[in-house]
């Protein structure tokens, strides 16, 4: 008997027919995928996304060169050099990231004892060569320029939880 | 005065027929090429949707321009030919495979009286050409001298010739039935074929089972999924275009969905009433029977774009099995009882 069912079933086709209904009910269904370049997805405030070296807000760097970022990153991705400034506080005089080692893992911020190294929200910083994703002091220094309202509104909104 | 006749009033016997022959062949053929373009636009757009995905929406109002934004872009890409490649073959085998794609569209009837080549063996001519197709498959993959397009053709050969033999007695249900090779008889034939109100055979219960196969065996004959296993990207990269690049595998691309839509086309003609409304009611025929015929292929063209999001793809074995050990003995033994029901009825035993 469940023989005959099937056959029955296979020559009327009827796991097909079903599978077809199942897809056009699918096809008037709402997209699951958003416009990307026109439309976002709501960041984290602890996205972690391209680095930034951050100034206090008369303009003074914030790095003092301790080094416990170049220390814990686990992809080896930090260099730093660091030598005393004319004034005698000490500061570095090399920072640099290279983005093609980084695992974006964030323990360069979290060793930040003066909150100068943060990993941004911004995500769309692809380039057309190698050459322009090793980062130095510089371009993390303009990124911080750059970036500091939104980097200053999500350390502020996850203060709460650390 | 018709049309060629125009061009022979001025041009001359012979050379007017050849102007005019040569406007109608663009006629059909530039169209042709836009309606491919739009079909590729619709079938990514339709596949999307079913994913639940957007589709190409950028170029163009709602994208409508993408084929033609991806067209330019093959065009303006450098032709790769590997140096381990058969030079000649290699480039022959994208032109035979888009002018087969392109010489079968002859027959086809797109209304009352617009067909190009009114030949009485317009079935027959049809089957001949598209069977040339395989050629250019074969060609490719053998003279790009690389593994996987000769894989590729290996399969798309042995598909081919497995379903054409389904596909051909499924015709000879339809031909016996239309009592015609000519594909405009064959149309007429189905008006008020039913209760004389239903126009086509597939409302014919013992035909529409011919027409389930003939979709399959259509699916399976343009290496459509589920049976694309000429170009299963999974194992076989691209299959038998692998190699191609540019103009020569826009040339494929091309003539892969010109196929397609004859095809939708076919299946419109020899089971839905090609040009006629579905139903023998007279303000229906105020519609231009065009419109008709082209509606019937879209509807047949989301069919296949339905069953290409729907279906996985088929294994090869699957898919020998279907073509020689279901089809081939379901449409001999109903080509047997369409002849039998004829003898019956029509001829009188």
């Amino acid at each position: 008997m469940s023989a005959i069912a099937h056959y029955i079933k296979t020559f009327t086709l009827w796991e097909f027919v079903k599978a077809h209904w199942l897809t056009l009910k699918y096809f008037f269904k709402p997209k699951a995928t958003i416009n990307y370049p026109y439309e976002r997805n709501p960041l984290s405030p602890r996205f972690r996304g391209e680095h930034a070296l951050r100034r206090y807000p008369n303009g003074e760097e914030r790095c003092i060169a301790c080094k416990l970022c170049e220390a814990v990153c686990p992809a080896l991705a930090i260099t730093i050099e660091a030598e005393p400034r004319d004034d005698g506080s000490r500061r570095t005089t090399r920072y640099d990231i290279d983005m093609t080692k980084c695992i974006y893992c964030g323990f360069c911020q979290e060793a930040c004892p003066v909150d100068a190294i943060v990993e941004g929200p911004n995500l769309e910083f692809s380039t057309e060569t190698r050459e322009e994703l090793l980062y130095d002091k510089a371009k993390l220094l303009a990124n911080g320029d750059r970036w500091e309202r939104a980097i200053a509104a999500n350390i502020a909104a996850d203060a709460p939880y650390r | 005065m018709t049309f060629t006749q125009w061009f022979q009033s001025w041009g001359g016997e012979a050379f007017g027929w050849f102007l005019a022959t040569t406007v109608l062949i663009l006629m059909i053929a530039l169209p042709l090429m836009l309606a491919v373009a739009m079909i590729i636009y619709a079938d990514r757009k339709i596949w999307a949707a079913m994913a639940l995905r957007r589709g190409p929406n950028v170029v163009g109002p709602l994208g409508l321009l993408q084929s033609f934004a991806d067209g330019l872009k093959v065009m303006l890409q450098e032709t790769i030919i590997p140096s381990a490649a058969n030079r000649g073959l290699f480039l022959l085998a994208p032109i035979i495979t888009f002018t087969v794609a392109l010489i079968v569209w002859a027959v086809i009837p797109f209304g009352p009286g617009m067909v190009l080549a009114d030949i009485n063996v317009g079935l027959l001519y049809l089957l001949a050409a598209s069977s040339l197709g395989v050629y250019g498959v074969i060609i490719s993959g053998w003279s790009s001298n690389s593994k996987y397009p000769f894989y590729s053709a290996l399969r798309a050969a042995a598909q081919m010739v497995s379903y054409e033999v389904s596909i051909g007695f499924v015709l000879i249900s339809v031909v016996l039935w239309a009592d015609s090779f000519n594909l405009s008889k064959i149309v007429l034939a189905q008006q008020g074929h039913i209760f004389g109100f239903l126009n086509g055979f597939g409302f014919n219960p013992l035909l529409f089972p011919m027409a389930v196969v003939f979709l399959i065996s259509a699916l399976a004959e343009t290496a459509r999924a589920p049976f694309d296993l000429t170009e299963a990207e999974s194992e076989l990269v691209a299959g038998y275009q692998t190699e191609y690049s540019s103009m020569s595998f826009a040339l494929f691309w091309l003539g892969e969905y010109a196929n397609v839509i004859l095809m939708c086309g076919l299946n419109a003609i020899l089971f839905w009433g090609g040009w006629l409304p579905p139903v023998d009611w007279a303000p229906l025929y105020a519609v231009p029977g065009i419109i008709w015929f082209f509606s019937k292929i879209l509807i047949f063209f989301f069919i296949f774009s339905w069953i290409k999001a729907t279906v996985p793809r088929f294994r090869y074995d699957q898919l020998m099995r279907l073509g020689w050990k279901v089809f081939l003995p379901l449409s001999l033994v109903w080509v047997f009882l369409v002849s039998g029901y004829l003898m019956l009825t029509r001829y009188g035993a």
